[in-house]
């Protein structure tokens, strides 16, 4: 087989493969902006595939006014980026200081933490309801936001790429007479934007779309984040195949659309996670 | 001036990390949010998890704590030989066939994708690479809802394809036999992508002169794979398979939205379980047993991982 073939043939393999992790995705989307019952009787085959003319925004009308997803939807972006942004200053600042400041049991403490990092969320989650229970958060924002507001995980990342700041750098502000904190703003801070970039989209879609926990913790219909919201309708409706796939997109769009904007900084955040790990 | 106090003059003066605020080292005060957030809501309720697991914690506990009482070991005797015996062992049957069928699977079909990717042969491999990668960051539930309705017996779109083929339906979710497999695949369309990304990086910090060094040798492509990428992936490997095996043995969302557990129970998983006793039935003693039990098997299985992977290495 010449070259040429072979590029042929390699890259069709490639297409088709990524029609058939697309085909769910596009499935998806088609079906919701279906009319009722039209969805589950798209074929595989050319000749029963759906009239473009019977499109509609029909579904996503009927979310918004009669299922309130538009509650459910503003609950979620208010959850995800209070996460992202407190979790990043709380990370940003442990994952600096484990790198470059010196202090009296800093490496015990990072190891206590990583090894940490093998205890299953699910394992305190039971304690943890009685816990904010008696703080009063049970199905509020807070009960989702406060176990999310560090992780172990966006430490370590900080971290890893906080190592290279060389320490000159951190001297010479130090000279200057520029306290820790003011060095952490104006010189840290701006150096580790790409992996705050990166540590900040990885938050984004973990808090948005985080299913367990806020399950648990939000008991009241009117504090339901979209998957929870989703999930609870999806019982409810299980013949509305085109409504829900409507949800479904509401639910997922954001996501993807974040994705694809900022996708280098994560795959790249990503791959810098576990080269070191 | 002796020479110390010079110095210790000089680092005040300049701000050295030894400068301390209500006698704490500036680290400490940079740590110490984090640590108290991950200290508090996650160590310490996963250490009371024990504590709470050798207790009667119902209901009745829920509203006045002095109907607690310390039962020993009775919650363990209840999952692991007791009335809730049958459904535990089950749950931890479906799981581990979870964890050992579709981790590897998983691992393999990211790495297929991964050197697919990055063969010389591949065009337009950013944009391949953000397809791939797009299941990862959708939203578990909406997507298993999707696949629930794919997976539909009689007019499903999967089985509407098999029967173009020429094939028979299958009642992906109804048949006991079928229901963990559907799954399976679901999850691993999910989440290879992420394990791809982790083997792309892994691939490209394998020197180029391994390659021309083995191939200078004659070894054909299938021996260049099998004798130099395979071992220089070994790190990548390791890191991979932890953290899909502890991923997935937290099988949640995609029984809870797919089939509750059914049929018969064939996809009732570990912290399904943990799940319905603790927050459905509001037995928190009982749950946290299973916790417990769910975090020495991810323990165990883990460390078993890394041993049998640095043995292989040595």
């Amino acid at each position: 087989m010449n070259r040429t073939a072979k590029v042929w043939l390699h890259n069709a393999l490639l297409a088709l493969l990524a029609l058939v992790v697309l085909a769910p995705l596009l499935w998806t989307a088609l079906a919701s902006l279906l009319p009722p019952g039209a969805a589950m009787s798209v074929r595989a085959a050319p000749q029963d595939q759906p009239d473009a003319a019977s499109f509609t925004l029909n579904n996503y009308r009927q979310l918004f006014s009669r299922l309130s997803l538009g509650r459910y939807f503003l609950n979620s972006v208010i959850v995800a980026t209070a996460i992202t942004v407190i979790s990043l200053g709380l990370n940003s600042l442990a994952g600096y200081a484990f790198a470059k400041l010196r202090f009296r049991g800093r490496d015990t403490v990072f190891k206590v933490l990583l090894a940490a990092l093998v205890v299953p969320v699910q394992a305190a989650m039971l304690p943890l309801f009685l816990q904010l229970k008696q703080l009063g958060v049970i199905n509020s924002y807070w009960g989702v936001i406060i176990p999310s507001m560090a992780t172990i995980y966006g430490i370590f990342l900080v971290r890893q790429y906080a190592l290279s700041i060389p320490d000159s750098l951190l001297d010479a502000a130090r000279v200057d007479g520029a306290g820790e904190w003011r060095i952490y703003r104006s010189v840290v801070l701006p150096l580790l934007t790409p992996v705050l970039a990166a540590l900040g989209v990885f938050t984004f879609l973990t808090a948005w779309n985080d299913f367990m926990w806020p399950l648990v913790v939000l008991t009241g219909n009117d504090s339901y984040t979209l998957p929870v919201a989703l999930a609870i309708l999806s019982g409810e409706h299980v013949q509305d195949v085109e409504l829900m796939m409507a949800g479904s997109v509401v639910t997922i769009l954001p996501v993807l659309l974040l994705f694809a904007v900022l996708q280098r900084q994560l795959i790249g955040g990503i791959m810098m996670g576990s080269v070191k790990g | 001036m002796s020479v110390s106090a010079a110095t210790a003059v000089s680092a005040r003066r300049v701000g050295l990390p030894s400068q301390r605020w209500l006698g704490l080292a500036p680290g400490w005060w940079f740590v110490l949010p984090a640590l108290a957030v991950i200290g508090v809501f996650f160590l310490l309720p996963a250490v009371a998890t024990l504590a709470l697991s050798v207790t009667d914690f119902d209901i009745y506990a829920l509203a006045d704590l002095r109907n607690m009482r310390f039962v020993g070991f009775d919650n363990f005797r209840r999952i692991l030989a007791g009335e809730q015996a049958d459904l535990f062992w089950q749950a931890l049957a479906n799981t581990c066939y979870f964890v050992l069928i579709g981790g590897p699977l998983s691992v393999a079909v990211s790495l297929g994708f991964a050197l697919l990717l990055e063969s010389k042969l591949t065009r337009m491999k950013g944009l391949l690479r953000v397809i791939f990668f797009a299941p990862v960051v959708t939203t578990l539930v909406a997507v298993s809802i999707t696949w629930r309705y794919l997976y539909d017996r009689d007019n499903g779109l999967i089985n509407n394809a098999l029967e173009t083929l020429g094939l028979t339906r299958i009642d992906w979710l109804g048949d006991p036999r079928w229901a963990m497999p559907s799954i399976i695949l679901l999850a691993v369309w999910k989440n290879f992508g992420y394990n791809m990304v982790i083997f792309l990086a892994g691939l490209q910090s394998i020197p180029g002169e391994l390659y021309e060094a083995a191939a200078l040798d004659g070894a054909s492509p299938w021996r260049r794979f099998w004798h130099v990428t395979l071992p220089a992936l070994g790190p990548t490997f390791l890191f991979v398979g932890v953290t899909t095996m502890i991923g997935y043995f937290q099988l949640f969302a995609e029984p809870y939205v797919m089939t509750r557990g059914g049929p018969e129970n064939s996809t009732y998983s570990l912290v399904l379980l943990m799940y319905e006793e603790g927050f459905r039935w509001w037995r928190l003693g009982a749950a946290s047993a299973v916790a417990v039990v769910l975090f020495v098997i991810t323990l165990a299985a883990a460390m078993a991982q890394i041993a049998v992977q640095r043995r292989a290495a040595a």
